[in-house]
Formats: structure tokens, sequence, C-alpha cells
């Protein structure tokens, strides 16, 4: 990494010069843009259906997330298995507010041709019936209190998932549970959750989830293949926009603090900055990010429900980190694409089956063993991941640290063991 | 000269091994001082307890012209206090520039918030240019610290502490794996650093501490055996014992 | 000529029975009595001649009312009298007398009427049947009649029992007809001493029985007056508007006592202006302007003072009525003192209750803490000893528990598939945690991140690989049949045998694994390469070979858990998934390094998520949701766990 705080002439310099990787990720990011927009059903010739645009919107919010789980795990050491528990969150908050107010108009609709003018109290009971009826319940639940409005629901985005992560770090960071400690116990964190929303009496439609997501309310004249294109572009702007914050984030002393607690954070303490504070707040702020994307991707999936929060969910988002690098922020954002369209293409049935004669392997079943196993190797012979091939292109040479790779959680205290 | 650092009283155990027995120990402001003692002594014990990595089962650390207790507060604003420590082992943060490892250590509002929004001005970087002079880092500064040797590794720590610009400073074995000229050269540094704040320096080495020419404490099973100038610490019969084994 | 045969034969047989048959014999002069409505065979009017044959004390009622019950009797149309048969074809009969069970002859059935009672009336029987059972000399008898009765009582067993009960010699028989007897007459008896004393005497008994009896005795009715009666049976006030009484309930008690006028839903309010809209306005109100309740209600007014409709109360009239009457309920199952009386005794019962529902609940969080125990203690041992986290240790469970029922569907007896399954899981676990060890684990030593994110690859691939080769559905692990069945220590407290050998064997694992640890030469190797790795190896112990050792032992542990596991619950791929967790908390919560924090933070989270449950019965899914906050929270005050190693070792 070569984001050095300083600069040959000591005059402050633009982003883009401190972190090259910007301008070029804006470029590609802009030309992809336009690109799908121009080949779209929507604003375009066609070539590539609405689906595939909405595999492609979604694909960018799961960079989104992976951006943010790189700065807290690459950059700041927390391997947080809970960020798609807030991932999830935010989807739940904008969920609550599409699925609340597309029934309010198909009520309103119904209502419209009965004898009498509906009465509020009748429009409410027939959204919570229509909502609520596949739990058995007819009346809302007190989370659903804000549902009607749209400003509050965006609120929530930030903020459910801002405080969740802001008490829960709080918690975690004050009592130093640190390590793979923290990561199971963010681990637990969102197996609580995602089980607590399985219940029917969760007030969210328990295993059901929310559904039809991908209707925006009062929007029903509008094509999916716009709106897919519209989702196109608020995701490519969200990650555009959360690349340029986290990369500010990183470039300067700021970033400076966050890598030097993942290597040694005792050390971080005895130079007099409260470890605790940073983590906490780059705990909350992808929490924040994370909720942001999954605000941005479950209207393009159009359902969201509690398996979606389970545990396995972040644990794939940190092998996508991974598998695309640590520690360099592009490297998230390539690994989550790489990873996730190869998923959706081996998952999809549209990998070609291998005939080995005795057995046949559809890939269908196969994929996740492949993607385990990778990620294993991954971890063993490649922990720089596809971004190190970055590395072998610039051809930078690592400096000669004991043998050691470059790599989070491995610099000083590499040192360290060696002088074991 | 008044009395910056008061430890008095203190004791900790680790599992039924008192580790630190009833120990006082004072340092003025702008003292250089020497804590010897053989391995087990409870140095770096003494040094955990003052810079609040170990919380201590009774006696009180008081520290500053307020003399307020340093038992109550974190590790961080310990150091916020402007209490510096450097490790026996060099840590110094690898995968950054040895200019990031200085202007991280330059005294500044410490907060995640100021952090985030602090852009070094021309000042920040005349004072790192001069501190990587005075630790002879001058060529290196935009090197990685982990390219660096096991000297200036130490030196670079130095630099860091120095730049924290605390009233207290602690060293830890400052002079191990160190040839005889990156030794002086680091005798230097501490006496200079001496010149306006407290010093602690903590070392093995009779011949280290006999350079730096100040007052020296020996600590034996965590707690002060003898306390003087160099010369007279040596022909105590205590210290002669404790050194030399029975 | 035919018919002339057919008189004579017809003769002949009527003056054969006539002979042999003793019209005189003290039963049939009983039957003849109430031949009559014996032979109208209703159930409004047979009751005097069951009674009278049950109260005849002759030995040969008992014939008699078992054979009428089994549609065995049959009446002679001439001469009236009663006989049993067995049909010998369509036509014939062979005939018994009631008197002496002799063989009477065959004769023709066109002479005997078949009496055919109900079941009504043979219910009524078997009721009368019942005393003479109640006295067979055979015990088995005498213990089908109690279970006939316990089954469905009447008055008239109360008698009898007590009669039986008096004969009986048979120690355990006689027990229960004591306590029948007792229950029948808190049910049955006239005197209210004697129902009180039963009652009494069931004070802090735990038989389902009993509180059956007991609680339709305090059965109550809803009742209102303008004021509280001053009356014995009046078992409480009600508050309207609190849990028990809501004020629309209170209001429907005054509506149906016919006190005051009915309120309108608000379905029906709508129903009824829907129906009198008149040119897009109901009573003078525009349609367009009903939008909201009170619109409607003023509307609905307006129609109510034009006749069209029931003018109904107001919320201010129903406010008033509520306030000005009380609410109170009465006894209606028993007598107020008697009622009183089993009330108190409930009292004791579910008192009593309670303390053994703790009891039973106790050995349930025993057995799931045994559970967690077992799922850990391999866990313990790879992270404690070696500092590896091992995400993939659930999925060595589940290896287990698949070996386990791989191996019942080639040994198909349940006894020695399991005995040969213990073994196999462990070697093949242990050979998948060595394969494990060798390949990935020690290349990431002291990289404990990237060992979790390693194993976790593992653990995603061997879960799918399992749900490749045995599909997605649970698979069966049979336990033997002597595992079958519960201990069963009262009404309330049980434990199954499963649950109880698993708790033998995670006792039988901490045995072992002390025995191992603190007896043998592994052991003192495994302790030295844990406290200090390079000090063992300078002393001639191969760090190497130990740590492979220890980590094959760790999940060797693991897959005999899985059998066990999997024992009591269904074999799936997700399995070990639904441990890891709650196996990690019970290893963080007890303290990293001792197999004693182990135990004791399996036995906290397994209380913990147990009484949970407690709470709130209906819902497991919120009691782990709430088990994991709570761990959570420990960590904030024991952030190493229970047991916590201090000092420089803590700290490497």
């Amino acid at each position: 990494m070569s984001e050095s705080t300083l600069s040959a002439g000591h005059v402050r310099t633009p982003l883009a010069l401190r972190f090259p990787s910007v301008l070029v990720f804006l470029a590609v990011l802009g030309l992809f843009t336009l690109g799908v927009t121009i080949l779209s059903e929507g604003f375009g010739i066609g070539a590539i259906s609405t689906s595939f645009v909405k595999t492609l919107g979604k694909t960018l919010c799961l960079c989104l997330v992976a951006l943010a789980m790189d700065l807290v795990w690459g950059y700041c050491g927390i391997l947080s298995l809970g960020h798609m528990a807030f991932f999830g969150l935010g989807g739940y908050a904008i969920g609550m507010w599409l699925m609340y107010e597309r029934t309010r108009l198909i009520v309103v609709d119904s209502l419209a041709a009965s004898e009498l003018p509906p009465t509020a109290q009748e429009i409410s009971d027939g959204i919570a019936t229509q909502i609520f009826g596949v739990v058995g319940a007819s009346e809302f639940p007190p989370v659903w209190a804000f549902a009607h409005s749209l400003p509050i629901q965006l609120a929530f985005v930030v903020l459910v998932p801002g405080l969740l992560a802001l008490v829960f770090g709080w918690l975690a960071f004050r009592s130093r549970v640190t390590g793979v400690y923290l990561s199971i116990l963010t681990q637990a964190m969102t197996l609580a959750l995602s089980l607590y929303l399985f219940q029917n009496d969760s007030g969210l439609r328990g295993n059901n989830g929310l559904s039809g997501l991908q209707n925006l309310p009062g929007l029903d004249a509008v094509p999916q293949a716009t709106v897919s294109v519209w989702f196109f572009w608020g995701s490519a702007f969200a990650l555009g926009a959360g690349y340029v914050l986290c990369a500010w984030i990183v470039s300067g002393k700021f970033g400076s603090v966050i890598r030097a607690i993942r290597d040694d954070e005792a050390r971080v303490r005895f130079l007099g900055y409260p470890v605790e504070a940073f983590k906490l707040f780059v705990f909350t702020l992808t929490a924040i990010i994370a909720g942001i994307a999954g605000a941005l991707y479950y209207p393009q999936a159009g359902i969201i429900n509690p398996t979606e929060i389970a545990p396995i969910a972040s644990i794939y988002l940190a092998v996508w980190v991974a598998i695309g690098g640590r520690g360099r922020l592009y490297g998230a954002v390539i690994g989550a694409a790489f990873v996730s369209l190869l998923s959706t293409w081996f998952t999809g049935g549209q990998a070609p089956d291998i005939n080995l004669g005795f057995y046949r392997i559809q890939w269908v079943d196969w994929w996740t063993v492949l993607l385990g196993l990778s990620f294993v190797l991954v971890t063993l012979f490649a922990p720089k991941g596809i971004g190190g091939l970055v590395d072998i292109i610039i051809d930078r040479t690592t400096p000669n640290r004991h043998g050691a790779d470059l790599g989070p959680d491995q610099g000083a205290l590499r040192e360290r063991e060696a002088d074991k | 000269m008044s009395t910056l650092l008061e430890v008095s009283g203190v004791s900790v155990s680790f599992d039924g091994f008192k580790a630190i027995n009833n120990l006082s120990f004072q340092i003025a402001e702008r003292e250089l001082r020497a804590v010897i003692g053989p391995n087990g002594a409870g140095k770096t014990t003494f040094m955990d307890i003052i810079t609040g990595k170990t919380k201590p089962d009774e006696g009180r650390v008081n520290y500053g012209d307020k003399g307020v207790s340093l038992l109550s507060m974190s590790e961080s604003r310990i150091a916020q206090a402007g209490v510096g420590r450097k490790f026996q082992r060099p840590t110094v943060f690898e995968d950054q520039s040895v200019a990031d490892n200085l202007m991280m250590a330059l005294k500044k509002a410490r907060g995640p918030f100021s952090v985030l929004t602090f852009r070094p001005d021309e000042d920040d970087h005349a004072k790192i240019v001069e501190l990587a002079e005075e630790i002879g880092l001058s060529g290196a500064l935009h090197r990685k610290s982990g390219e660096l040797s096991h000297g200036q590794k130490q030196w670079l720590e130095i630099g860091m502490l120095l730049a924290q610009e605390p009233r207290l400073l602690l060293v830890d074995e400052p002079a191990a794996g160190m040839t005889p000229t990156e030794r002086e050269h680091t005798t230097d540094i501490l006496r200079e650093a001496a010149r306006t704040r407290a010093v602690v320096v903590v070392e093995h080495d009779m011949e280290f501490v006999r350079r730096l020419d100040c007052k020296v404490t020996v600590l034996h099973e965590g707690s002060v055996l003898a306390e003087g100038s160099i010369d007279h610490v040596t022909q105590n019969e205590k210290v002669i014992d404790v050194y030399l084994g029975r | 000529m035919l018919n002339w045969v057919r008189l004579c034969v017809a003769l002949i047989c009527l003056a054969a029975p006539a002979n042999a048959q003793n019209a005189e014999a003290p039963i049939q002069q009983v039957l003849q009595e109430h031949a009559e409505i014996i032979a109208k065979s209703s159930r409004q009017t047979i009751g005097p001649a069951i009674d009278a044959l049950a109260a005849s004390g002759l030995p040969e009622a008992r014939l008699v009312l078992a054979k009428w019950q089994n549609k065995e009797m049959w009446q002679n149309e001439e001469t009236g009298l009663f006989v049993y048969a067995e049909e010998v074809d369509r036509d014939t009969l062979r005939i018994f007398d009631f008197a002496d069970s002799s063989e009477i002859g065959e004769v023709p059935d066109d002479d005997y009427d078949q009496l055919k009672p109900n079941s009504g009336i043979r219910g009524m029987i078997g009721a009368a049947l019942v005393q003479f059972q109640l006295t067979d000399p055979d015990a088995k008898m005498r213990r089908q009649a109690l279970a006939a009765i316990e089954r469905d009582a009447d008055a008239s067993h109360l008698p009898a029992l007590r009669k039986a009960a008096e004969a009986e010699e048979h120690p355990g028989l006689a027990a229960r007809m004591d306590r029948l007897e007792r229950l029948l007459t808190i049910r049955f008896e006239e005197d209210e001493s004697t129902r009180i004393a039963a009652i009494e005497s069931f004070r802090g008994d735990l038989g389902v029985d009993v509180r059956a009896t007991l609680n339709p005795l305090l059965a109550t009715r809803l009742e209102t007056a303008s004021e509280l009666p001053d009356s014995a049976d009046v078992a409480r006030e009600l508050d309207p508007g609190s849990d028990a009484l809501s004020r629309e309930a209170a209001y429907d008690l005054l509506v149906s006592e016919g006190i005051n006028r009915p309120r309108i839903s608000r379905a029906d309010k709508r129903a009824a202006l829907v129906a009198n809209i008149e040119d897009g306005s109901v009573a003078g109100v525009q349609v367009a302007t009903l939008d909201s309740e009170s619109a409607r209600d003023m509307a609905y007014a307006a129609l109510a003072e034009t006749g069209v409709v029931q003018p109904v109360a107001t919320e201010a009239e129903v406010d008033a009525a509520i306030d000005s009457q009380v609410f109170f309920e009465r006894y209606i199952g028993a007598p107020p003192e008697i009622a009183l009386a089993a009330a108190a005794v409930l009292q004791s019962i579910e008192n009593k209750v309670t303390v053994n529902q703790a009891l039973d609940l106790g050995l349930d969080a025993l057995s799931l803490a045994s559970i967690y125990f077992l799922a850990a203690i391999g866990l313990a041992i790879t992270f404690g000893v070696m500092g590896v986290i091992n995400m993939a240790h659930g999925e060595f469970i589940m290896m287990g528990a698949y070996t386990g029922y791989v191996v019942q569907q080639i040994v198909p007896d349940y006894t020695l598939s399991i005995i040969l399954a213990l073994p196999l899981a462990f070697a093949i676990t242990f050979g998948a945690g060595v394969a494990m060890e060798r390949l990935v684990i020690r290349w990431l030593y002291h990289r404990p991140l990237e060992t979790l994110l390693a194993t976790f690859g593992i653990s995603i691939a061997l879960q799918q690989i399992a749900k490749n080769i045995f599909g997605t559905q649970a698979r069966p692990l049979t336990s033997p049949d002597w595992l079958d069945g519960s201990l069963v220590f009262n009404d309330i407290v049980a434990i199954s045998y499963i649950r109880i050998a698993i708790f033998v064997l995670a006792l039988l694992f901490l045995a072992m694994f002390l025995l191992v640890m603190n007896r043998t030469r592994l052991g003192l190797e495994v302790r030295a390469v844990t406290q200090n790795p390079r000090m063992a190896a300078s002393m001639g112990i191969n760090p190497d070979r130990i740590n492979m050792l220890t980590f094959g032992f760790g999940s060797g542990i693991a897959g005999i858990a899985g059998v066990a596991i999997g024992l009591y619950a269904k074999v799936t791929s997700e399995m070990g998934a639904d441990y890891i967790v709650q196996s990690f908390m019970t290893v963080v919560v007890g303290g990293v390094g001792n197999i004693w924090g182990t135990l004791l933070g399996a036995t906290l989270v397994g209380s913990v998520q147990k009484g949970i449950e407690w709470l709130n019965p209906s819902n497991t899914l919120a009691a782990q949701t709430y088990m994991i906050l709570f761990i959570i929270l420990f960590i904030q005050f024991r952030p190493r766990g229970i047991i916590a190693l201090k000092g420089r070792a803590a700290e490497a």
C-alpha cells in the first residue's frame, strides 16, 4: 500500500492523487454504468435482459457491502460476521415502506368501489390483514408504526443498523473482546437476529419475509425494465460515493491509525489513541454503509426474508473480500463482483455439467463445495487474493519482513512470532 | 525539582505469585533514571502498572502537578496525559512508512473525529523532518518501516515517543540487540531527551547504565532493593548478592 | 301334511324346554317381575330392571347381565321365560337356562325373541356388571373393572366400589380402589362433609386425575347484579376493563340479560347505512362525508330517529350501564364449601406441581447441558489446548451422526450398530481431523483469523458434500429398544433414557479427558506443548505430532458426540451448524483452556436456555435469541469466561 500521508513537496494533494485507484475506479464504474444503460431494455437497445440488469445492480450493492467489510476487516482488523445482518436490516427498513405503501394503494383502490367512503380505520385494518394474514395476525405490530412514512423509513435504513452496531460494538469493544472472540460474538448476534426474525410474532412476517418489493408504489405504469435501470444507477452512484468515502477515510491519518490498530492494538493505545472509539466508529460507519447497500439491494431482489440474515451470508461476505484481496478497496469490489456473479452463473444452471462417466458433476450441487475449497486455497496460498495479481502487474516489490507476506494481522504480529 | 510521578505501596500478584510487592518509587521532572534488576524483578510489570496495562491490587500511582491518580485511567488517557512508553521489542507499524509512523505519534488531538478531519500542515511536515534527523532516519522517511534494520526500528520508536512530547518517558531495554555505535547514539538521544522531560530507562546492561550517568534504582522481587548513583549501588552488598547469585 | 309335521315338532320343542326350564328359579323370578320393561328395551325405563338384577344378590345375575349386554338373551314368546342361547345355524338356537347354566336343547328360533339392547342400555348394563367384576376372584378382571371405571365413572359405581374396596386383599389393587373411591366420592357423594374429607385427602397429590376431578367443582358463571349479593357462592367480583373481564364482555352480558339495549358493531352499522342509501345520502347525510366513525355514528342516529333502524346504545350509555352494575362469578360446579375446599387443595397441588416442574426443568437443563458439553468438549480441546478455532467442528459432529446412520443401514440390529458406530465415528472424524490439521491448519498457526476463515471454507464444503450425498431430508438414527421410554418419577418429573445415556456419555468423556490429560504421557506432552512449545520441542517432544494428535482427538470426540446427538435429534447436513454457535458460546462462557470451565459453561448455557424456555414456553426460537443476548451481556462482565486464566499465560 502506497497511500503515504506525505507527498514529496509537502503540498496538500487531492484525494485522487493520493489514492490513484479512485480515479480508475470511478472511470471504470462510469463506463460500466453507461454500457449497461445502453444495452438495457429500459433505455437502450435491449441487448441484456431486465433480470440481468437487476443482477448487475444487485452485484453493485454487494460490492458496496464488501467495501464496508473491507474497511472494517481489511483495514481495521475486525472480522465481523454480522455485516450481512446490517445489510438485511437496511433491506427490511425500506421493504416495510415499500410493502406498506403498495398494499395501501391496493386497499384504497379496492375500497373506493364500496358504497361508503372508507374510514382511516378500515384502510388500516385492510392493509394489516393483507400484510399479516400469512402469519395469522391482523393488526400492525409496533415496529410498523412509521411504515407509512418514506422519510422515516429511509432514516431507519441508516439508524437501525447504525444504532445496533453502536450498542453492540460499544459492549463488545469496551470489554476488550478481540480477534476470534469478536468474530464469534458477531456471528452470535447475527444468529440471534435471524432467529428472532424467523418468529411469526416478530412483526416482520416471520419466515415469509417481505415480498413484492420490486414494485414501486404509485409507479405501476413504469415498466420493470425502466425501474431496474433506475436502481442500477442508484446502486452505481452509491458504490461510487462509498468508494470515494472509504478512500478518503483510509488515505489520511485515520487510515494510518486503523491499520495500526489492525496490526498492533496495544501499541496504538500507548500512543494515546482511544482504540475502542476508533473501532466503534469504523464498525458503526460500515454497518450504516451495509444498511444503505441492503436498502438498494432488496428492491431489486424483490423479496427479503430472515434466511438472508443467517450467519452463512456474512461468512460469504468474508469469502468475497478474502478472495478479492483484503486491505485494498478495489480488492473487495473485485472479489464481491467476481464471486457473486460466478455464483449466479453456477447456481443458475447455466454452467455446463461435467460428465465423469461414473458420476455427473452438477454445478448447482457442487459449486458450494468448489467455493468452500477455493476459499481454503486462497487463505493458504494467496492471502492477498485477486488483488495480489495487481501487485504483480505493477511489479511492486514487497519488503522482506522475516519472509512474511504483507497483509492484515500479519505485519507486526508476524514479527512478534518470529521473536518468540 | 518537583515530583512528576509518585508510586507508593503498589502490589500486584498473578495467580498467587507476587510480581510487585509494596513498591514505592518517585521521579522528578526532567530527571533521567535507570532501573535495573535481574530477570523477574518486576521491571516490565512496573511499567505496565504506570501505563495502565495492569491494574495493581493495592497502592497509589499519582502523576503530574495535580497528582492525579493514573489507576482509574485507560491506557490511551494515560498516554495522552504525557506518559510515553517504548517496548522491549521494537514495535513500529511495519506496514506503514516512517513518516506515517511519526505522523501518527505527533502530539495532536486523538479522538476519531479530529483524526478523521486532520490534514497535516507545513509545521507538521517540518516537525517530522526534524525528528527524522534527530533519530538519523532522514533518508528513510518514505520507506516502509518494516524494511528498516533492528536498530533503526528502535530509533524510530524512540522518535515516535519524542513526537508524542511526553513529560515522562519509559524506555524498556533500548540498547538490546544494538551495535556499539548504535548504543552510543541511543545514549545521546536519551540524555538529550532527559533535558526536557523525565526519562526512566529499564536496562540489564551495566555498561550502558554507567554511560547514562544518572541515579539508579535496583529492583528485586518486586520491590526497591537499593537506590543511588551507579557506583553506590554496585558496591551495595545486597545488590551484589542478587546479581551474582548465591 | 307338512303343516302337521311342523306342528308336531313345535309341540315337542315347546314341551321339552317347558319341562327342563325351572320357571321358579329365583333369577327367573326377578326377570319375570320386570319382564315387560326388559322386553320393551327402552333406555328411559330400563333402569329399575337392571337395578333389581344388580341388587338381587344372586350369583346368576352377573351371567344374565353379561349375556344381555352381548345380545345373547332370548325370551320365549309364549311362556315369557328368559334363556340365553347360541345360534347353531340361521334357524336353530341352542338354549341354556340362567339358573344353572345347563343346556336345554336345540330349538328353532321362531319361538324366541332376541333382546337387542341399544348401546345406551348396554352401557347401563356394563355399569351394573362392574360391581360383579370388582369382586371377581380373578385379579385381572378386577383390574379391568377398575380401569373401566377410571375411564367412565358413574354414580352407581360408588357403592359397589366401596363394597369391593372393603373386601379387597391385594394391596396394590386395594390402594387403587381406595383412591378411585375417594375420587368418585368427590364427584358423586351426596354428603358434603364426606366429600370435603375426600377432597382434603388429595392435598398435594400430583395425579392428573385429581386435578381433572377437582377443576369442574370450581366452574363459575359470570353474573351481574346492581349490587354484590351476600351469598357464599360468589367466587369473586370482577372489575370491568380488567384482564379477567373486558368492558365489551361486561356489556354483552348486560345485553344478554336484557338489562340494556345492544350496541352495534362497526360492520353492522356500516351495513345498515349501506342498506339505507337513497340518492347518494343516508338520512339526509351525504355518503361522501361518511369517511369517519363519528360521521357514521351521526348518520346512524339520524336514521334511527326516522325509525328505520333500531336505536343503539351510545358510548356514554354503555359506560353508565357498566358502572351501575357489579359483575361477579358464581360457583356452579359445586356448593360453595366444597368449591372452596377444592380450591384450597388445588392450590396446594399447584404449589407442589411448580416445585416438581422446577425439578423436571432441572433435569431437562442437565440433559441439554450434557449435549452442549458433548458438542463443545472437542472444540474446547482444539481451541483451549491449541488455540485453534475450528469452524468445521460442527461438520465433524455431522459426520459422526451420518456414520451412525450408514452403519444402521448395514447392520440392522440397533444395539450392535450403535456399538459399532461409536468407534467408527471416532476413527473417521479422527482421520478427518488429522488430515485437516496436516493439510490446512498447521500452515496457519498464529494466524487465528485466517484459521477461522479456512475452516469456514471446509465447513461450507463438507456441509454441501453431505447434502449432495445424503440429500436434504432428515435421516433417522434409531436408538435401540432399551433406550426407548422414560424414567418416570411421578406425573410431572420424567426423563427419557436417551437423555440419561447422553448424560452418562458426557460424564465418561469428562473422566476420559481428565485421565488422558493428567495420567498419560500424551497428556503430559500436550500440556507441555500448550504451555511452551519451544521448551517442549527442546526437550524432545515433537510439537507437530502432538498438535496433530490433539486435533485428531478433539475431532474424534466430535464424531462420537455426533452419534449421540443424532440419536436425540434428526441427522441433517445442517445439524453441525445448529450446534456450532452454542458450542462456541459454551467454550467462551466457560473460559478457554479449562475443561471444568467448559463443563460450567455447558451447565450455564443449558440452564439459561431451559430457564428462558420455561418463562416463554411457546417459543424455542425466542429462547435461543434471548440466550445469545444473555451470553453477549455475560461476556461484558467476564470477558475471559467463568474460569479465567490470569497473568502472563493469559496474554499469550
